[in-house]
């Protein structure tokens, strides 16, 4: 028992700078996005409550374990209920729920809100590897776990994986988008349900074959961002990895120009549907 | 079936006429109509499916003890986690719940037996046939399930020839499941002593009573749901193929409807049964009776509207979402109230820690960490960043394993001594307790830390900065698994001797309840005359 509060406070001790990738790593990233800031707060505000009850809860149990000991002479009361004890405990946790509510309600309102988005990206799920088709440009693409990882994850592969660079989280073509913009996601998935999941954005959002989900992150700050698959979708559920580069205003627009200028190159493969055209696109480049 | 059977003298045992003895060798078992015996079967099954989905979990935790794939293939993982689930929500935890009710409901009503013995023979005779077949398409060249033991479509039908034998088997559990229930609503409902209102009954009653209808009420909703992709898979039908006009998540929404209250079906017996120990060993009666019952049943009445929150990524609509978030958010007002009554309890009590005592006190801590992570889960948004994450995984084996599992075990070391006749080492299982606490913790609690991180549950491998809390968590898995080596031998040793345990077994305590009032072990019609309840 005493353990699990040694957890407990060594869990609150370790709450405020996490560093994120730090192998001992405790606690959920806060992210480089508005959603994925406002979640971490309300991650916390829970949490802190959580901790509180604990503290008072557990406080007690543990007093009660310790002075009340038959072994010290302890003799028990004999009361049995109290309805003024009961009522005040059921009423406060009311209170505190509705307290936790309303902040969760407006970030969920503000998550679901994809309106006025700079860019639309549709990405589709497949067995094992992502599929990015940008909307309001003719660009699309496969992604897929990089050769490295991909050789070093066989079993017995024998190859030391802490010597890999980002080992499963490393891909050959990244999704690329420009940094401040609001990029509206739309999930699908072509064989079974996917999730898409970059925990530095905050939000994952499942790909479903035959229906259309929507998801938004605006990014503030450039960098590669890295998350995984987070539905089971078979075999090689581990190795779909998602990663996302957020450039600056300038190289976004000259990595849009140089992958239209391959686009036109490719006529013939641009309409990526099938497997075999988007194999081109990636050996392409 | 009348509730008194006034013939005979107080006090007058089976042994007198021997035709109501138990029959002799295999044919007690196969045969076996009394609630004892069954009850022992179940509880054996369950303890021999505790180690089998035991060591399918080892098996995972071995392959994550690094990063890199060293033991097994990713498909075998699957196999391993989702049979794992299986065998132990169906074989270990629900069969527990099942042996410990046909041994205590007619203990504690004051009952001879079941209601329907012999129902509660077929009840239990399926179990082996059931995992028999789900164990065996281990061996299938295509290999076990491995699509999770939620199966959800379209990756459920990919299973290959593994499938119709999954179904099957999962119809077989479940029609066990329905039956045993039955038979616990029947005898409840019309075998209780006279004198015994249902408010006098004890709460572990009163959780398998409750229990029982949520069975009734969704064990047909899961067999509905397989049989879908079942007609799915052999006959054409789209229920949940999207290409032929059917919709994915519409199962993910009936096997919730059935997989939420079976959540509960898991932990209300675990709750009646804290309520019987932690009492006994306060020496003070249960605090707030009635608000306990009360409790159990708004939880079990919860439990039918919140399905929806083991699926917020699905893309529900907004309205939807915050339905199912405030009505998960509520099931924290009852829970905190048992919570608190335990406190209230133990509060001002005269405490003693005998090894039941040590594990209803292990559960209060830890199933209310479980309810902690459940609480923060319910929040939508921040569930967005712990769904599918590894803190799902810690947040649901807190509540079923020092929850659920360790109630159980409390169970069992509470109740042991009245089966068998004989006291258990108190010395061990206290080592036991302590070996299975720490280990339980060192297992479960990293586990949180690498969901936060961004760790995806059920992969076989995962990046380098995951592998610290990894190492420790199954560091944890291997210490936990083998302290309960020790739990089995301490059975054993009980079964086959040991000091004489009195009728009331727990005399330095204040155990309530009839069962303290029979021989232990009690007659082989427990009570042939109905005691009165005053
Ligand atoms: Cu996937």
């Amino acid at each position: 028992m005493a353990k699990t509060l040694k957890y407990a406070a060594g869990l609150a001790a370790c709450l405020p700078g996490s560093a994120a990738f730090a192998a001992w790593d405790l606690n959920m990233p806060v992210g480089v996005t508005e959603l994925s800031r406002q979640i971490y707060g309300l991650h916390m505000l829970i949490l802190w409550v959580c901790v509180i009850i604990a503290v008072l809860v557990f406080g007690a149990i543990i007093y009660s374990i310790v002075k009340f000991r038959h072994s010290k002479g302890a003799v028990a009361a004999t009361f049995d209920h109290s309805t003024k004890v009961e009522v005040v405990w059921t009423v406060i946790p009311i209170a505190i729920l509705v307290g936790m509510a309303i902040p969760a309600a407006e970030t969920l309102i503000n998550i679901e809100d994809t309106r006025d988005s700079d860019l639309t990206v549709k990405v589709t799920g497949y067995q094992w590897k992502w599929h990015y088709e940008y909307l309001d440009h003719d660009i699309s693409f496969f992604s897929t776990m990089d050769r490295d990882s991909d050789r070093a994850r066989q079993l017995r592969a024998g190859v030391d994986v802490r010597g890999i660079d980002n080992y499963l989280l490393e891909v050959d073509n990244p999704m690329v988008v420009p940094v401040g913009a609001k990029v509206r996601v739309l999930l699908t998935a072509n064989d079974v349900i996917h999730s898409w999941w970059v925990p530095e954005f905050g939000m994952k959002k499942d790909a479903i074959p035959g229906f259309i989900n929507e998801m938004w992150f605006r990014a503030d700050e450039p960098g590669t961002y890295r998350g995984q698959c987070a539905e089971l979708c078979g075999r090689d559920h581990a190795y779909m990895p998602v990663v996302v580069k957020v450039l600056p205003r300038e190289e976004y627009e000259a990595w849009l120009r140089e992958q239209q200028g391959e686009g036109a190159a490719q006529a013939a493969a641009s309409d990526v549907t099938s497997d075999a055209a988007a194999q081109i696109v990636a050996k392409a480049e | 079936m009348s509730t008194v059977q006034a013939h005979g003298v107080a006090g007058h045992h089976a042994d007198a006429h021997d035709h109501h003895g138990p029959e002799k060798g295999w044919r007690r078992w196969v045969f076996a109509t009394n609630h004892k015996d069954i009850g022992t079967m179940y509880l054996l099954f369950s303890l021999a499916m505790f180690f089998i989905g035991g060591l399918m979990a080892l098996i995972v935790r071995a392959e994550l003890f690094q990063p890199g794939l060293q033991l097994v293939d990713p498909y075998f993982f699957n196999t391993m986690t989702t049979m794992h689930a299986l065998v132990m929500i169906f074989g270990a935890v629900m069969p527990a719940f099942v042996g410990l009710a046909n041994w205590m409901i007619p203990l504690q009503i004051g009952a001879p037996d079941m209601a329907l013995p012999r129902m509660n023979n077929f009840s239990f005779w399926i179990l082996p046939f059931a995992f028999t077949l789900l164990l065996s398409t281990l061996f299938f060249e295509s290999g076990g399930p491995a699509g999770g033991w939620t199966m959800y479509p379209p990756l459920a039908l990919q299973m290959g020839e593994t499938f119709p034998m999954t179904i099957f088997a999962i119809h077989l559990m479940g029609a066990s499941s329905i039956m045993g229930a039955i038979n616990v609503i029947v005898t409840v409902m019309n075998m209780r002593a006279p004198g015994m209102s249902l408010l006098k009954m004890p709460v572990f009653v009163w959780g398998w009573l409750i229990t029982a209808y949520l069975l009734i009420a969704v064990m047909p909703v899961l067999a509905g749901a397989v049989t879908m992709l079942l007609t799915d898979y052999y006959f054409g039908t789209s229920f949940f193929q999207a290409a032929g006009g059917g919709d994915p998540v519409m199962y993910q929404h009936i096997f919730w409807f059935f997989g939420h209250p079976e959540v509960y079906i898991m932990i209300l017996p675990a709750f009646g049964v804290v309520s019987e120990i932690i009492p006994t060993f306060s020496r003070k009666r249960l605090f707030g009776y009635d608000t306990m019952v009360y409790a159990i049943a708004a939880i079990a009445f919860l439990s039918f509207i919140v399905w929806a929150h083991h699926m917020f990524t699905v893309g529900m609509p907004l309205a939807g979402q915050m339905f199912f978030m405030l009505s998960t958010m509520l099931i924290a007002v009852p829970t905190g109230v048992k919570i608190f009554n335990w406190t209230a309890t133990m509060f001002k009590g005269s405490l003693t820690f005998e090894p039941p005592m040590l594990f209803a006190i292990a559960f209060l801590f830890m199933f209310t960490i479980g309810g902690f992570s459940g609480l923060m889960l319910a929040i939508v948004p921040a569930d967005f960043q712990y769904h599918d994450s590894y803190f799902v995984v810690a947040h649901f084996h807190y509540v079923l394993v020092p929850g659920a599992v360790f109630a159980i075990m409390a169970a069992v070391y509470y109740w042991l001594p009245k089966w068998t006749g004989h006291m258990y080492n108190m010395k061990l299982a206290k080592l036991h307790f302590w070996l299975s606490t720490i280990f339980v913790n060192l297992l479960f609690f990293p586990q949180h830390f690498l969901g936060l991180a961004g760790m995806p549950r059920r992969i076989p491998d995962y990046s380098t900065q995951f592998a610290d809390w990894n190492l420790v968590s199954s560091i944890g898995a291997f210490g936990f698994g083998f302290a309960q080596l020790l739990f089995a031998y301490i059975v054993w040793q009980s079964i086959r001797g040991g000091a004489k345990a009195t009728d009331k077994v727990w005399d330095g305590g204040a155990p309530q309840g009839l069962e303290w009032t029979l021989s232990s072990p009690p007659p082989y019609h427990s009570f042939e005359v109905a005691p009165e309840v005053k």
